[in-house]
C-alpha cells in the first residue's frame, strides 16, 4: 500500500487521505438514471444557456500524428472566435493538442483567456516506462502548458497492480508546477462501472484535478452512464473531504443535445455551483460547430446549415 | 397492351438480396430462379452467426412485436402470395402461424423453464435460451404454408436461420424474404436461399458452424445426412406435423443456475 | 481579442440552471361535454339520469361530465355481458379471440400520445410516466395475453380450461388505463365478457378506450364500461348474473366486497393495499439504491399500493442514506404533470390530499423528524411536496398505515433477522424490496420477506410477464403472467 500523498499546494485538509469506499455500482440502475436524465426537455431560455455554457466548457481538440502548425493556428483561431459572425458566442475553455504543438498553440492564442492543454505520458496508451511519462509531463509543465492530460496505466490497472496506478498518479502530479492535471481512466477498456468508480477515486487520491473519460482514441469513448459515475465519485469525495475534483467527458460526443444532456447530469448530480469550465469541460472537436449550430437556430428560429461554420 | 415488368428472384442474405456467387439460376414455376451454392451457403450461414447475438438478446416481447409484424406485412400482400400459391387458404394458415408464435415468444420461458426444489439451500433455475445458428429444409409442399411452420418455431426462441427452400416451388421463399426484409427482422437472422437440395443440404448438415438442423424438407438420404450432422453434435430436429410450443424447445438449450441462499 | 470585441454585449449568465416549460400540448386530446355508459357496445344514456364533472387535479378545472351508473344501469351492462358471452364470444376461434386482443394492443400504440396526456390530465401523474410507463405496459398487456387466448391448453395441461363467464371488475384511480388493461386483457384471453367500472375521479381513459374497441371493431356488450362511484361498484358486486369479481382499491373496500361475495360461487381476486418495505444493506450499490427509494415512493407521487413506503436502513450507513436521500429530493421537479421535466404530479384528489396531511399531521404529532425540500408548488389544483420522516418508531401510524402519498418513513435494522422481522411485522403483504450486492442475500431475504412481490436492486418493475399480487391483507390471486389467467377459468 502506497504512502499518504504530498499534499500539493494549496490544499488545507487533514492529512490522513480520506476515501469514501470504493463500493458497487450497479449496471442496470445507472443506465437507467442516465436515460432519464437524458430526457429532460430543454428548451428556450435553459437551452441557449445550456449551449452557450458548452462553448465556454470545451476543449477543442486536436490529437493526430498528422497535425502541423498550420493545423493548430487554425484551431486557435476557432477557439478563440468560435463564430466570427456572431461575437457574444464566448471564447472556448481550451485547446487540447500533442506536446510538440504546445508552443505554437501558446505563441497563438497569446492573452486570450484560452487555454493550452497537452497530453503526455506516452498518449494514449501509457504503456511506456514510469520515467519517459515523468518526464514527458514535466518537459510540457515547462513548455508552459496550462494544464495537463495524463493517462492511467490501465495495464497496471487491470492486472490488479492499483498502487502503481496510483503511484504513477502521484509522480506526474509533483512536475506539474502550476498546470492543472487531469487523468484519463480510459473507461472503454476498464470493462465495468465498479472499475470506472475505483479508477475515479484511485486517481483522485493521487492527486488528480480533474478526472476525463477517454483519449478518443477507442470507442467506447464517454457515455452518459460512465459520465455519471464519475461524478458521483467526485460528489462522494467532495462530500468526505470538501475537495472539488474537475469531471471531463471526451470522446464520442458530437451533437450540441449530447452536451445539454451532459449538462443535465452534471447539473442533477452535482448542483449548479459545478457548472463552471474550472469543474468540467468538454473534450471535442466537431461538437463546436454542432454547438454554434444550434445556437444559431435558436437564435434565428430556423434549422442551419453545417455549410454556414467554418472547419478550422 | 402494356408489358409488364418482370420479377428478379433473388437470394436473401444477410439482409440484402444478391444473385448467386456461382451467377447461376435454373428456370421454375415461370421465373428464374437463383441457384444457390455451398459459397452461398457459407455466406448465410456467416450472416447467420453474426445475426444472431442481436436477435438472441432482444427482450422476448420484442420478437414477438416482430412476429407479429410478419403476419401484419403478409396480411397486406395477401393478394400477391395467394396468386403465386394458387390460393388463399394457404396464405391465411401461413399468417395466422406467425401470429400464433409471435404469441409465444414471451411465454416460452413459463412453459419451458421452471424453478427446481432441490434438496439444499440453493436457488435452482432452469431458462431455455436460444442454440445458435439453425438449418431448415422447408417442405415442398405447401410452398408457403409449409415453411413458415418450420421457420417462424426456428427464430421466436431468438435462433438465427439459414432456410433452404422447396425446390420445386421456390417463388413464395423469395417473396416471404421480402416481407423478412420489410417487417423489422434484422438482416441475418432468416436468409433464405433457393436451389438444389442435393447440392445445398449435405453442405448445411456438415457446416460445422451450425447448430441445429431441421432436416424435415429434405429428399435424398437423410441417414447420410444426420450422420455428417454428428461431426459437430448438431441438433437434429424432428418436429412433427401442426404447431406446438415443443416445436420451439427442439432449438433451444435449457441453462440451469445455482446459487446459495444465506445472509 | 480586439477593442470591438471586448466591447460586445454578452448574454447575462444565469447562476442557475433553470428548465423552461416544457409542455406536452393537450391538443392531441378531443374529450366530448358528456359522456353516458358504454353498454352492447354504444354509448347509452344511464337509466340513474346522473351525471358528474371529472377534474383535473392540477388545475380544479371540469374536463367532461360523466354519467354515473345506477343499479338499472349495471343490470343493463351485466345483461349486454352475458349475451355477448353466450352467443358468439364464448365460441368464436381462441385464434380469433387473440387478433381482437392483438389489434387492441396495436390501437394502444398508435394511439399512446393521446391516452397518455388525457390519463395526466384526468389524474395528475406526470406526462413522463404516463408516456413513458403506463401507455407502453398497457399495450404490453394486451400483446401478452392475446398470445395466451389460443393457448390455454398449454398453460393448463390437462385442465380443460373454460371461461368463467361474466366479470365484474372495479379499478382504482392510480393507473386508470393500466389498471384496465390488467383487468381486460387476461379476462377477454379467457373467453370471458366483462362489465368494468373505472374509478369516479379517472374515468376518461376508460371511455376514450371505447374508441379503440370500436376501432378493433369488438363484437358489442363483450366490454362494457360502466363509470360511477361506490354504489355502481357495488352493484355490480352483488349482481347474481357476474361469475367473478376482480377488484383493485383500498383494504377496507376489499374487506367489503369479500362480504358480500361471501356464500355465493362468485370467483373473487383482491388486490389491496400496502406498507412495503424498502430494505438497503451496508453493502448496497448506495447512489443506485437512493434512486430506488426515489422511485419506489415517489414514482407516481406515492399513489402505489406496491409503494416502498417504509425506508429500512442498515444502521452502519443511516447518515450517509439519508444525506444522499434528501439530496436527491432535493432535484424533483413538482408541477404541472403535462409538462414533460415534471417528476412529481399533482395528488389525484382533494380528498386523497386531505388524508395525506392528516396522516403527516399525525406524523408529526407523534414526534418523528419532517423533511420537505423547498419547491413552489402551484396555486390551484392539490400538491404535496416529496416528504421524508426520520426517528420513525415502528408504531407511529405513519409506519403502520398506508399513506398513498409521497411520504416516507424511515426505520433502522442492525442485522438481516431485524430486517425481516421489522418488514414482515404489518397486516399488509404486497411488496417489498432489498438492496445488497451479496447475491445470497438476496435469496436468503426473498425467502423469508412475506410478499408477494419481490424486488431486489430495483423498485417498481412491472410486465405482463410477471405476476403480481400480495399476501394477507394485500389481498389474494395474480395478475400478470401465467398465473394472472387461472381466475378467469373454471376447470374441469
Amino acid at each position: 500500500m502506497a504512502q499518504a500523498p504530498a499534499l500539493p499546494s494549496g490544499f488545507e485538509l487533514p492529512l490522513e487521505p480520506r476515501l469514501p469506499k470504493i463500493g458497487s455500482v450497479d449496471q442496470v440502475a445507472v443506465e437507467e438514471r442516465a436515460a432519464s436524465l437524458a430526457r429532460r426537455s430543454i428548451k428556450r431560455e435553459s437551452k441557449i444557456f445550456a449551449l452557450d455554457l458548452a462553448v465556454r466548457m470545451m476543449d477543442l481538440t486536436t490529437l493526430e500524428g498528422a497535425d502541423t502548425p498550420g493545423k493548430i493556428a487554425a484551431l486557435c483561431s476557432k477557439a478563440m472566435r468560435p463564430d466570427p459572425s456572431d461575437l457574444t458566442v464566448p471564447p472556448v475553455a481550451a485547446v487540447c493538442v500533442y506536446p510538440n504543438l504546445v508552443a505554437g498553440a501558446l505563441q497563438r492564442l497569446g492573452d486570450s483567456g484560452v487555454k493550452v492543454a497537452s497530453v503526455a505520458t506516452a498518449f494514449p496508451s501509457g504503456q511506456s516506462p514510469l520515467e519517459i511519462k515523468v518526464e514527458e509531463a514535466a518537459l510540457v509543465a515547462e513548455l508552459g502548458a496550462h494544464e495537463i492530460d495524463m493517462v492511467i496505466d490501465r495495464g497496471a490497472f487491470l492486472s490488479g497492480n492499483y498502487a502503481k496506478v496510483y503511484d504513477e498518479v502521484r509522480r506526474v502530479k509533483e512536475v506539474c508546477g502550476n498546470a492543472h492535471l487531469k487523468v484519463i481512466l480510459e473507461t472503454g477498456e476498464l470493462g465495468t462501472y465498479d472499475n470506472v468508480r475505483r479508477a475515479s477515486l484511485l486517481a483522485i487520491a493521487g492527486g488528480a484535478d480533474f478526472i476525463k473519460t477517454s483519449t478518443g482514441k477507442i470507442q467506447p469513448a464517454a457515455t452518459l452512464p460512465v459520465t455519471l459515475v464519475m461524478l458521483e465519485a467526485i460528489r462522494d469525495v467532495y462530500e468526505e473531504t470538501g475537495r472539488r475534483v474537475g469531471m471531463k467527458p471526451a470522446g464520442g460526443i458530437r451533437h450540441a443535445k449530447q452536451a445539454v444532456q451532459y449538462l443535465v447530469v452534471l447539473h442533477e448530480t452535482l448542483g449548479p455551483e459545478w457548472l463552471t469550465p474550472d469543474l468540467f469541460r468538454f473534450g471535442a472537436s466537431s461538437l463546436l460547430n454542432d454547438v454554434l449550430l444550434q445556437i444559431r437556430k435558436e437564435k434565428t428560429g430556423r434549422y442551419q446549415s453545417p455549410d454556414y461554420f467554418t472547419l478550422d | 397492351m402494356r408489358l409488364p415488368v418482370k420479377k428478379t428472384y433473388k437470394l436473401y442474405i444477410g439482409g440484402s438480396f444478391p444473385r448467386s456467387e456461382s451467377g447461376r439460376s435454373y428456370e421454375v414455376e415461370g421465373a428464374n430462379a437463383a441457384l444457390a451454392s455451398k459459397k452461398d451457403l457459407r455466406d448465410a450461414v456467416r450472416a447467420a452467426r453474426e445475426a444472431f447475438p442481436k436477435w438472441a438478446a432482444m427482450t422476448a416481447y420484442n420478437r414477438g412485436q416482430v412476429l407479429y409484424r410478419m403476419a401484419e406485412i403478409m396480411e397486406g400482400r395477401r393478394s400477391q402470395f395467394a396468386e403465386l400459391v394458387g390460393g388463399e387458404a394457404e396464405v391465411e394458415e401461413a399468417i395466422d402461424s406467425w401470429v400464433w408464435y409471435a404469441g409465444w415468444a414471451d411465454k416460452l420461458g413459463q412453459v419451458l423453464g421452471s424453478s427446481n426444489p432441490v434438496a439444499g439451500p440453493y436457488f435452482n433455475f432452469s431458462i431455455p435460451e436460444p442454440t445458435g445458428v439453425v438449418g431448415v429444409v422447408a417442405p415442398e409442399e405447401p410452398p408457403l404454408a409449409g415453411l413458415v411452420a418450420r421457420l417462424a418455431p426456428a427464430i421466436v426462441g431468438g435462433n438465427a436461420v439459414v432456410l433452404i427452400a422447396s425446390e420445386r416451388r421456390p417463388l413464395a421463399a423469395v417473396t416471404l424474404a421480402e416481407v423478412l426484409a420489410t417487417s423489422d427482422v434484422p438482416g441475418g437472422v432468416v436468409n433464405v436461399l433457393t436451389g438444389r437440395k442435393s447440392d445445398l443440404c449435405p453442405v448445411l448438415a456438415a457446416h460445422m458452424d451450425v447448430n441445429a438442423v431441421d432436416l424435415s424438407g429434405a429428399d435424398g438420404d437423410r441417414a447420410e445426412l444426420e450422420r455428417l450432422a454428428a461431426d459437430n453434435v448438431k441438433r437434429v430436429v424432428r418436429n412433427g406435423e401442426g404447431q406446438s410450443p415443443w416445436h420451439v424447445a427442439a432449438f433451444l438449450e435449457l441453462k440451469t443456475v445455482w446459487h446459495p441462499i444465506g445472509v | 481579442m480586439t477593442e470591438l470585441e471586448r466591447k460586445q454585449d454578452r448574454s447575462p449568465v444565469p447562476s442557475a440552471f433553470e428548465y423552461a416549460p416544457a409542455p406536452e400540448s393537450r391538443d392531441v386530446v378531443r374529450l366530448e361535454d358528456r359522456y353516458g355508459l358504454f353498454i352492447g357496445g354504444e354509448f347509452v344514456e344511464p337509466r340513474s339520469g346522473e351525471f358528474q364533472p371529472s377534474i383535473s387535479p392540477a388545475t380544479e378545472e371540469p374536463l367532461a361530465e360523466v354519467a354515473y351508473a345506477g343499479p338499472e344501469d349495471v343490470a343493463l351492462a351485466v345483461g349486454a355481458a352475458r349475451d355477448a358471452f353466450e352467443n358468439g364470444w364464448s365460441e368464436i376461434a381462441p385464434s380469433e379471440r387473440a387478433k381482437y386482443l392483438f389489434r387492441i394492443a396495436r390501437l394502444l400504440q398508435e394511439r399512446s400520445r393521446e391516452f397518455a396526456v388525457l390519463e395526466s390530465l384526468d389524474g395528475g401523474k406526470p406526462i413522463r410516466e404516463s408516456r413513458d410507463v403506463d401507455l407502453p405496459l398497457s399495450a404490453a398487456h394486451f400483446f401478452y395475453y392475446a398470445g395466451w387466448a389460443d393457448k390455454l391448453e398449454y398453460a393448463f395441461p390437462s385442465r380443460k380450461p373454460r371461461p368463467v363467464g361474466v366479470a365484474g371488475q372495479i379499478i382504482p384511480w392510480n393507473f386508470p388505463l393500466l389498471m384496465l388493461s390488467w383487468k381486460i386483457a387476461p379476462a377477454l384471453a379467457a373467453g370471458n365478457t366483462v362489465v368494468l367500472k373505472p374509478a369516479e375521479t379517472t374515468p376518461l381513459t376508460a371511455l376514450l378506450f371505447c374508441d379503440v374497441l370500436r376501432q378493433a371493431e369488438l363484437p358489442p356488450g363483450v366490454v362494457n364500461i360502466v363509470t360511477g362511484d361506490g354504489r355502481a361498484g357495488a352493484e355490480i358486486v352483488k349482481h347474481p348474473d357476474v361469475d367473478k369479481v376482480a377488484f383493485t382499491g383500498s383494504t377496507d373496500v376489499g374487506k367489503e366486497i369479500q362480504r358480500a361475495v361471501a356464500g355465493t360461487e362468485k370467483k373473487l381476486t383482491l388486490e389491496l393495499g400496502g406498507k412495503a418495505a424498502n430494505i438497503i444493506f451496508d453493502d448496497a450499490a448506495l447512489d443506485q439504491a437512493v434512486e430506488g427509494i426515489i422511485n419506489g415512493i415517489y414514482f407516481n407521487q406515492g399513489h402505489v399500493c406496491c409503494a416502498g413506503s417504509r425506508l429500512l436502513v442498515q444502521e452502519s450507513i443511516y447518515e450517509q442514506t439519508i444525506a444522499k436521500l434528501k439530496r436527491r429530493m432535493t432535484t424533483l421537479r413538482v408541477g404541472d404533470p403535462l409538462d414533460k421535466n415534471t417528476d412529481v404530479g399533482a395528488i389525484n384528489s382533494k380528498q386523497q390530499l386531505d388524508k395525506i396531511r392528516e396522516l403527516v399531521a399525525a406524523g408529526e404529532e407523534e414526534g418523528a423528524e419532517i423533511y420537505q425540500p423547498p419547491c413552489r408548488l402551484p396555486e390551484k389544483g392539490w400538491w404535496f411536496p416529496p416528504t421524508v420522516f426520520t426517528n420513525v418508531a415502528q408504531s407511529y401510524r405513519i409506519a403502520q398505515e398506508e399513506i398513498f402519498g409521497p411520504v416516507l418513513s424511515v426505520l433502522t435494522f442492525r442485522t438481516p433477522d431485524e430486517a425481516v422481522e421489522k418488514a414482515n411485522n404489518t397486516p399488509y403483504g404486497l411488496s417489498a424490496g432489498v438492496w445488497t450486492e451479496k447475491g445470497s442475500r438476496i435469496l436468503w431475504m426473498a425467502q423469508h420477506l412475506r410478499a408477494g412481490v419481490i424486488w431486489a436492486n430495483t423498485y417498481n418493475r412491472f410486465d405482463p410477464a410477471s405476476p403480481f399480487g400480495g399476501y394477507k391483507e394485500s389481498g389474494f390471486g395474480r395478475e400478470g403472467g401465467l398465473h394472472g389467467l387461472e381466475p378467469y377459468l373454471r376447470f374441469e
